[in-house]
């Protein structure tokens, strides 16, 4: 079964009375439990495939299937629904809300969902505890190291059990050594819950933690 | 919800200008709604207070109680008009009176009553006894006390508080017709009145009448030497009672207006603060509607600690105000102004909604 997969998508936007195209015809097929490193230089279609795949945007043309559910055709309230469901997102810069805890920025997740509370917290409990942020669950984001509020933000991703994970350029603002912990963080918890990860890096030294590389070169993918 | 709850919490600091402002303008009107009901009910009391539906007037008065006169003939008259239960004539003079130990005379209003006003007892059965609005007490008026009143010093003895009971900011005496004839007759021996005539009558209508149609019927009786005109009608005509509230109810418009702005302002920059915050939310699966609950929430919580700690603060001020103004901080205007100001902080809220449908969940990434 696919985790997800885009059949001939492409996202086009216009700009006045020029049509630029950000994915063209670009077709997908991650497996369960795969983690697909998905490279390319700047503007050539990652964040753009990333956003699709996600729900946060939809495509001008062609399919997308999550866990075989076709969003191509949602509304925004579906695919508000969808994202809330269905994806976990760890994004760039971690973005944890600074006020809340560790625990609590798990829980945000749930409080959209209107989740069991009980259940919620033994939840995120649970995901702090595997990650080993026990001890930390009820420390700030501004009272946290860079590396255990990127283990926070990846325990948020899981928070609703998603069967695909979007990973938006994990190591972008961090050096080699931290770089590589926390591909090798993400990496084993994507492993750990057999969940299908896309992960969107520029850097090519990360890309040895997935299970099969693209590269995506003016919106059209091209096997690693 | 909880997280805006949580935000409020942990980070007051970032409230506080708005919630000062707000504080600011909680006293503001409730100083305002204060003076104004202090004004109106120090004016108005000795009419609200009375029994009857309708006050009758003589028709070339124009509503004054004070040049007002109905003889005896008109009184008859009015009482057989169909509708009509009961009659009771009223008298007032307007003086001074010296109070014992005090160096300046206390204003008052010293009725003659037939028919006991609201919260008055029955007139009193002795010549120059008086029961005395309990705001007098702030000017040195005290029960058993002989005040004398008017020129000529007459007195008349204190036997009783009652309350709400002034006119046009007079303290209101009340005793029964004779003594305010005779107060009348020592202060103004020119203006008295010959025996039966009063200045107004107060009008109990019969269960299930119109008032309205009474009214008309009394000043038809009367062959039009009367004015009869609802206790409402006769509140709002007196002098400067409309005027008053009018100008008192534009600035406290204006008050609630400038409530809704400080929100609108405050949480506009808030949320043009937060959109990176919320972009990411809506990645995450929330909804522009549970965003604009959480401002929305926040709004309503700062206005609603502002609104409390401002009228804690109005009301250790009034403490200080001087007995002459007239300031009366009453439950139903603190809640006036607190359901105004929560309407007004989820009106200005709502300013931010627009800004927190148009943030796209698409911007959180990269």
């Amino acid at each position: 079964m696919s985790a997800l997969k885009l059949e001939n998508v492409r996202k086009v936007y216009q700009s006045g009375e020029d049509e630029i195209v950000a994915l063209d015809y670009a077709s997908l097929d991650v497996g369960d439990a795969e983690i697909v490193a998905l490279v390319g230089p700047s503007g050539s279609g990652k964040t753009t495939l990333l956003s699709i795949a996600g729900g946060l945007l939809s495509p001008s043309e062609g399919h997308v299937m999550v866990a075989n559910d076709e969003i191509s055709g949602y509304d925004p309230k579906q695919l508000t629904a969808f994202r809330r469901e269905s994806v976990g997102f760890v994004f760039q810069n971690v973005n944890l809300v600074p006020f809340l805890t560790a625990r609590e920025n798990l829980l945000v997740v749930a409080d959209f969902d209107r989740r069991d509370k009980k259940k919620a917290t033994a939840r995120a409990d649970q995901l702090l505890g595997e990650l080993g942020l026990e001890n930390r669950k009820a420390n700030l984001p501004g009272q946290l190291s860079g590396g255990e509020r990127q283990r926070v933000a990846v325990g948020r991703a899981f928070m609703n059990e998603p069967a695909l994970v979007l990973i938006d350029e994990p190591t972008s603002a961090l050096d080699t050594k931290l770089g590589e912990q926390v591909m090798e963080l993400i990496v084993s918890e994507v492993r750990a819950r057999d969940t299908a990860a896309v992960i969107v890096t520029h850097d090519m030294r990360m890309t040895h933690y997935a299970d099969r590389v693209l590269t995506i070169v003016d919106g059209t993918l091209q096997p690693g | 919800m909880r997280i805006a709850f949580i935000e409020l919490r942990r980070r007051p600091g970032r409230f506080a200008p708005a919630a000062i402002a707000l504080v600011l303008l909680t006293l503001l009107l409730l100083v305002l709604g204060g003076l104004l009901d202090g004004l109106y009910n120090g004016s108005t009391g000795a009419l609200r207070a009375q029994p009857g539906e309708l006050l009758v007037y003589s028709s070339e008065a124009k509503l004054s109680l004070v040049r007002s006169r109905i003889g005896p003939k008109t009184i008859a008259e009015v009482q057989q008009v169909p509708g009509v239960n009961e009659v009771g004539g009223i008298g007032v003079g307007l003086l001074g009176a010296a109070v014992p130990g005090q160096a300046a005379d206390a204003s008052v209003a010293l009725f003659g009553y037939e028919l006991p006003p609201k919260g008055v007892p029955a007139p009193p059965s002795t010549l120059g006894e008086v029961y005395a609005d309990r705001s007098l007490q702030a000017v040195g008026v005290a029960v058993g006390q002989s005040l004398l009143v008017g020129p000529q010093h007459y007195p008349v003895a204190v036997i009783g508080w009652v309350s709400d009971t002034n006119f046009l900011l007079q303290g209101g005496l009340w005793g029964n017709v004779d003594t305010w004839r005779a107060v009348v007759a020592s202060a103004r021996p020119d203006a008295v009145l010959a025996p039966g005539t009063f200045q107004a009558l107060t009008v109990v209508t019969e269960t299930g009448a119109n008032p309205s149609e009474v009214a008309a019927a009394i000043d038809s009786a009367t062959s039009a030497t009367t004015r009869t005109v609802t206790r409402s009608e006769a509140v709002n005509s007196l002098p400067g009672i409309k005027e008053q509230r009018a100008t008192f109810n534009s600035i406290i418009y204006t008050t609630f207006f400038v409530a809704a702005l400080v929100v609108a302002l405050f949480f506009a920059l808030l949320t043009l603060e937060r959109i990176g915050m919320y972009a990411v939310f809506k990645a995450m699966g929330a909804s522009s509607r549970q965003i604009f609950i959480q401002v929305m929430s926040q709004a309503i919580v700062i206005t609603t600690i502002a609104f409390v700690v401002g009228a804690v603060v109005a009301v250790l001020a009034s403490l200080f105000i001087p007995a002459q103004v007239p300031i009366s901080l009453t439950l139903s205007r603190g809640v006036q102004v607190a359901v105004g100001l929560v309407v007004m902080s989820f009106v200005g809220s709502t300013i931010s909604l627009r800004r927190v449908i148009r943030v796209d969940p698409a911007s959180a990434i990269s």
